[in-house]
């Protein structure tokens, strides 16, 4: 603990408990019309106005038991009434900072700032909410103290100077409406068939339709539609600019979310064609960052998917943001040997890797192609796998461990003494990428 | 990788006592199971089983032994190597720097014969890093070891 003096307790926004019940705030407001204009029938709404008030006051209690502050370099949320709580979230573990704001949530200028930690463990400090006006300076405020700066430095004061600051940031690219429409049906293209012939079944048969629809197909469609439609309110108008404190992504339709990536904190990067984009040139390029997200209520839209740097567009852009993310990537991939075919006939042509003395290419997938970079300094460990056919054929297999959840970068089939060699050689590589100082 | 074979440290005898006795002890188990079976009911084919369970477990004594003889560790400057595996031959390399925590696990037969599992563990979900069979005070030297050189090469995610 330093001398510091701790600045005092704020609140969440007084409006916090009706926009985190979301849907259920619009429910309410429902019942509460037609009671409101008949005055008559109060008596009969009695049990339905006592639920609305328990909620209410459930709401107002959350509200009241919970407060925040800065505390030297750590986030401190106390919450909860009966099991209290006080989390405490070191500042410089921090991954990465969203602003996400649901569509109720702009209705009342709020915004809900969430802090992505390190850890399997899959910790998110969540202050949800904030007055709008007040989120951006918070949130340059602390990733000023992530990057390590002194907590007097930056109080909030200060951090409104700083308010020109988004100007510098140098906007790389947005992803256009139409393209992200034809390729969410491209990539999903089964959807759209299944879709249409349920169409054309109403129009030929009604009745055999209706009746698919009433056996859980209605709740199927339903789910579906909801994936698409979270797809598309995420990435809708997405945009992606390189900023001093990081990359900034920000969009949506509904729900906007603006996010930082800080520097140095991308675990992977991965560039995904689809079998039905690839005629079309396009391509959808994935960062992963540490740390797992699969809590309950966590944005439900991020749950088991990669962000998404650019949900939709030409491979020569993907190609170039690769570049500066990793500016030292490997330009040539070398291919497996020609036995390969033998053990996996669809897969050995999209075989392939590289490496560059800080960075590891694969590529594989037939149908969905899938490129994957990992920077050498992010490596966790490396894996050496031969199978009993593998053996046969002198083939081996180099996994590269990383802390992201999903883009994992394998040297699927190579020769069994360039698989050895290639275990050494990125054994030392990583050595030498973990002791540099970070650059990026 | 530039290891010499002296370098590798196996894990203890006991370990293939341990397999041995759980393979052979399972086979036995079945054998008679089926046999009083057999012996209830009469039909030759319940016999025909549990010679076949026996057999069994003959002929897997040898590849228990394979598999016991395929583990491995060394503990080089900076990482760690471990290898396992007959058909699938496995080779980990976990640096030191990279490893989150460890754990030491004994379940309850492994504790008879006074042995434990050791697990390394980094912030990558499929690092695959344990090496069974350790006696005792080998498990607590290797983890007092990795936790040491752990905390001293340290790196950040």
């Amino acid at each position: 603990m330093s001398a510091t003096p701790p600045e005092h307790w704020h609140r969440l926004h007084p409006l916090s408990p009706l926009v985190r019940g979301g849907r259920a705030t619009i429910a309410v407001f429902i019942i509460l019309i037609p009671i409101a204009f008949g005055r008559d029938s109060l008596g009969r709404e009695t049990p339905q106005l006592g639920v609305i008030a328990l909620i209410v006051l459930a709401g107002l209690v959350s509200w009241l038991v919970t407060r925040w502050r800065i505390e030297d370099d750590d986030l401190r949320i106390e919450t909860g009434l009966i099991r209290r709580q006080s989390l405490r979230f070191p500042l410089a573990q921090v991954q990465a900072i969203d602003v996400v704001r649901p569509g109720l949530g702009r209705l009342f200028r709020v915004a809900e700032l969430r802090l992505r930690m390190a850890g399997s463990a899959g910790a998110t400090a969540r202050l949800a909410y904030v007055a709008e006006h007040e989120v951006e300076p918070l949130r340059d405020q602390l990733l000023a103290l992530a990057r390590g700066a002194r907590h007097e430095e930056v109080a909030p004061a200060a951090a409104e100077k700083l308010e020109p600051a988004p100007q510098r940031e140098h906007v790389l690219a947005v992803v256009p409406t139409g393209p992200l429409v034809a390729s969410i049906l491209l990539e999903n293209w089964w959807l759209v068939v299944i879709f249409v012939g349920l169409l054309v079944g109403l129009v030929v048969s009604p009745h055999t339709v209706s009746g698919l629809l009433v056996g859980g197909g209605f709740i199927w469609a339903l789910s579906m539609a909801t994936f698409v439609w979270r797809r598309f309110n995420q990435q809708y108008r997405l945009s992606v600019a390189e900023g001093p404190d990081g990359l900034h992504l920000r969009g949506g339709l509904v729900a906007l979310t603006a996010e930082v990536i800080r520097p140095g904190r991308v675990q992977a990067v991965r560039l995904v064609e689809p079998l039905l984009w690839r005629p079309l040139g396009w391509c959808r390029l994935e960062v992963d960052v540490a740390g797992r997200q699969r809590r309950k209520g966590e944005g439900e839209a991020q749950r088991g998917q990669l962000r998404a740097l650019i949900p939709v567009g030409k491979r020569s852009l993907g190609l170039e943001l690769v570049d500066r993310l990793l500016p030292d990537r490997p330009r040539e991939l070398s291919r497996p040997p020609r036995r390969v075919f033998w053990k996996s006939p669809f897969r050995y042509r999209a075989l392939s890797w590289g490496r560059s003395d800080t960075c590891v290419a694969t590529t594989s997938g037939r149908l969905r192609r899938v490129t994957c970079w990992v920077p050498l300094e992010k490596v966790q460990s490396l894996r050496h796998v031969q199978g009993p056919i593998q053996r046969r054929l002198r083939l081996a297999s180099v996994h590269v461990d990383t802390a992201g959840r999903t883009v994992h970068a394998t040297l699927r089939d190579r020769d069994a003494a360039e698989a050895k060699g290639a275990l050494a050689d990125l054994t030392d590589l990583a050595r030498a990428a973990r002791r540099r100082p970070a650059l990026n | 990788m530039g290891v010499q074979p002296e370098e590798w440290r196996t894990p203890s005898r006991q370990l293939l006592t341990l397999r041995r006795l759980e393979v052979g002890g399972l086979a036995l188990l079945a054998a008679i199971g089926l046999a009083v079976v057999g012996a209830g009911s009469g039909s030759s084919a319940a016999y025909g089983l549990a010679v076949a369970a026996l057999v069994l477990g003959a002929i897997s004594l040898p590849v228990v032994g394979r598999r016991y003889r395929s583990w491995g560790y060394a503990e080089r400057e900076e990482d760690l190597l471990v290898r396992r595996g007959v058909m699938f031959a496995r080779l980990s390399v976990v640096p030191y720097g990279r490893m989150q925590f460890i754990d030491v696990t004994a379940g309850p037969l492994e504790r008879t014969f006074g042995l434990a599992t050791v697990r390394l563990h980094t912030a990558a979900a499929s690092t695959d890093a344990r090496i069974p069979g350790l006696e005792r005070e080998e498990a607590a030297r290797l983890r007092d070891r990795l936790a040491e050189l752990g905390e001293s090469q340290a790196a950040g995610l």
